[in-house]
């Protein structure tokens, strides 16, 4: 750019003066950057505003955890109540309910929910015929995309009060079973619900990475004469493992989430006993409740612990030689 | 050995030229992989067999009964036997269902708009990171929203605050942007050719022009993909329009859905008055299929760009 550097390389092409330039020029100042780069800014300008606005000061909301807050004199004129919301939500029995129910539906879901995906992308793997894989793909995608309103719809049709199993099994004298109403059988009932929905939109990733493996390995592992049990243990699973870790960080981290919209759907159902998680109690408690400060308290110590497990369970992944997400 | 549809299980020996001539199309079993045993194929074939039923018969069982003639729906069967459009006459007659789709569509419709044109304007100036101060900064700040967030308490208060509450953009201006969506289209505009950009930027065209005149039409594919993304997630808003929407009249389509049949409220408030009311199950049935449709139209092209790989090759660059 300068002319000491371009007129001796008069000669070169332009694609041969890159490289050198960076190191040959000096960086225009901070000032001018911006100014050449105004465009850019503008197009920024919009998503910046929307993050800060929508998912920044919001955090700042969470102060209402230490107030005794009223909807009607807000933020700035509630009163500071310290740590007393923290203590109320520490000797709820409800809390503790919320909590175990929560903690139970997750180690449920981590390990049902969790491997079904991978189990499936390995069967898909299996199958030869392309045509079938495509076929079967996009029969087990589609419930990902439909509403939890209506799966829960679906699911009562079929195993409600008056569905389809209960009617059928009242022709062979079984009488009143409900299999969506009954509060002992929910964690399963909830466990099998997002298996359904999302056990084929899980293994897209994990068909990814096994597409991403060189067929070269399985080949040379045939040769040596590895069973193809062998070959799925020895070079798909080990494949898969980067991609394995880094989901099981992720599910890790919004584990304290169990599907919110499905639990407060069939909550009325089964009944808070069963079916409160600390999301729903959150709801019920403030936005339902108005009590606003333990709710928020409580969503606050969710949000906390979250980041947490989120970030240790990466270290741990990192630790054990796999990659981390962060 | 019988011969099936299933290609994987018809028998054929891989290691057998005939049999390998015999495979037209579609993948062939590479020579080193041995055929599977008998049992395994039959288990195989029990196995997707299985799977098709239990994800594909719910959706057929409902939209059966939501067409079953009223004789047919409380007979307990797999399949109705008679049919009559009863059902969606009495709904649609009703006004309640007609009009939550009606507010389904405009949430939609205006949601996707702009939830895509946003998303497209953060993900473009995104992509220019290493050239604006400040930019990388912008990006973190973007990315470290996946990690965490405000929760629901504060979420609430802010839209109430910002005196949104019964209205339609308390269920579109909280979700316009999603960081997902934006590292999917940033990564595919990324990879765009650059020496087409900077050929139009040393012409002398602004970035507004080149983003409108090369990068969105060079771009159809991912904004297609992610459009339909913002549409199923506008389509199926649940809970945002359960708290945020208290006037009965604004309702979406899902929250309808859980009054009348996930609930069971009192069913007859849907249909038309002034018609012979059809069975309660086949009302619920028929509400069930007409929130469900919209996403069934969409879902072959969201099937078709996502088979690309669109989505799985940005996630792993």
């Amino acid at each position: 750019m300068t002319v000491e550097h371009t007129l001796p390389a008069g000669q070169r092409t332009r694609a041969e003066e890159a490289p050198t330039e960076p190191a040959a020029v000096r960086r225009p100042s901070l000032r001018r950057r911006i100014l050449k780069e105004k465009w850019t800014y503008l197009f920024l300008l919009p998503g910046v505003l929307y993050f800060v606005v929508f998912h920044y000061v919001p955090l700042l909301g969470n102060v209402v955890a230490f107030q005794d807050f009223s909807p009607f004199r807000g933020i700035f004129g509630s009163d500071w109540v310290g740590l007393e919301n923290f203590r109320t939500i520490v000797r709820d029995p409800e809390v503790m309910r919320a909590l175990t129910n929560t903690l139970i539906i997750a180690f449920l879901q981590i390990v049902f929910a969790f491997p079904a995906p991978i189990i499936l992308a390995l069967f898909l793997n299996s199958l030869v015929s392309d045509r079938v894989k495509r076929s079967i793909q996009t029969i087990v995608y589609l419930p990902h995309f439909i509403s939890w309103v209506v799966v829960v719809s679906i699911w009562q049709k079929i195993l409600g009060g008056a569905g389809l199993v209960s009617e059928i099994l009242e022709r062979v004298g079984v009488e009143g079973v409900n299999i969506m109403a009954n509060p002992d059988t929910f964690k399963i009932l909830v466990t099998s619900q997002v298996i359904w929905k999302d056990v084929g939109w899980g293994t897209i990733i994990f068909f990814a990475a096994i597409v991403a493996i060189p067929s070269e390995l399985y080949e040379s592992a045939a040769t040596d004469g590895a069973s193809s049990w062998r070959r799925m243990w020895h070079i798909t699973l080990p494949g898969m493992m980067p991609v394995i870790s880094m989901l099981l960080i992720l599910n890790v981290g919004t584990a304290l989430t169990v599907g919110f919209e499905q639990m407060l759907l069939q909550q009325p159902a089964v009944g808070a006993d069963a079916a409160q998680v600390l999301d729903t109690f959150v709801y019920f408690r403030g936005i339902a409740g108005g009590d606003w400060g333990v709710a928020t308290a409580a969503g606050l110590i969710k949000g906390v612990i979250a980041t947490i497990l989120v970030l240790s369970a990466n270290k741990i992944a990192k630790k054990l030689g796999g990659e981390g997400v962060i | 050995m019988t011969s099936t549809d299933v290609r994987e299980v018809d028998g054929t020996t891989a290691g057998a030229p005939a049999a390998r001539t015999r495979r037209r199309r579609d993948a062939a079993r590479p020579v080193w992989q041995e055929p599977p045993s008998t049992a395994l194929k039959a288990v195989k074939v029990v196995f997707i067999a299985v799977v098709c039923v239990v994800m594909l018969y719910p959706f057929v069982y409902v939209i059966g009964m939501s067409f079953a003639a009223p004789e047919s729906v409380t007979s307990g069967q797999l399949f109705p036997t008679r049919f009559s459009t009863g059902a969606y006459q009495a709904i649609l007659g009703g006004g309640i269902i007609s009009r939550a789709l009606l507010n389904s569509l405009f949430i939609t419709v205006v949601g996707t708009f702009l939830s895509t044109l946003f998303t497209a304007l953060l993900a473009y100036g995104l992509t220019r990171t290493r050239f604006a101060p400040g930019a990388r900064g912008v990006l973190l700040m973007v990315l470290l929203t996946m990690l965490f967030g405000a929760g629901l308490i504060p979420n609430y208060l802010l839209v109430k605050n910002l005196g949104l509450l019964d209205s339609y953009w308390a269920l579109i201006l909280p979700v316009l942007i999603s960081p997902f969506n934006m590292v999917v289209m940033r990564a595919f505009f990324m990879g765009l050719p650059g020496e087409l950009l900077e050929a139009a930027r040393i012409d002398g065209a602004s970035e507004l022009r080149i983003f409108a005149t090369i990068v969105l039409p060079l771009s159809k594919a991912v904004i297609a993909v992610i459009a339909l993304f913002y549409a199923v997630g506008y389509w199926n808003v649940f809970f945002n329009a359960l708290i945020y929407i208290n006037d009965t009249d604004k309702w979406p389509i899902q929250v309808v859905l859980n009054q009348f049949v996930v609930q069971n409220s009192d069913i007859a408030n849907v249909t038309n008055p002034d018609m012979p009311p059809p069975p309660a199950v086949s009302v619920q049935n028929a509400v069930i299929v007409l929130a469900t449709v919209p996403i069934l139209c969409v879902y072959p092209f969201l099937q078709k760009y996502f088979t690309k790989g669109v989505l799985t090759g940005s996630i792993k660059g």
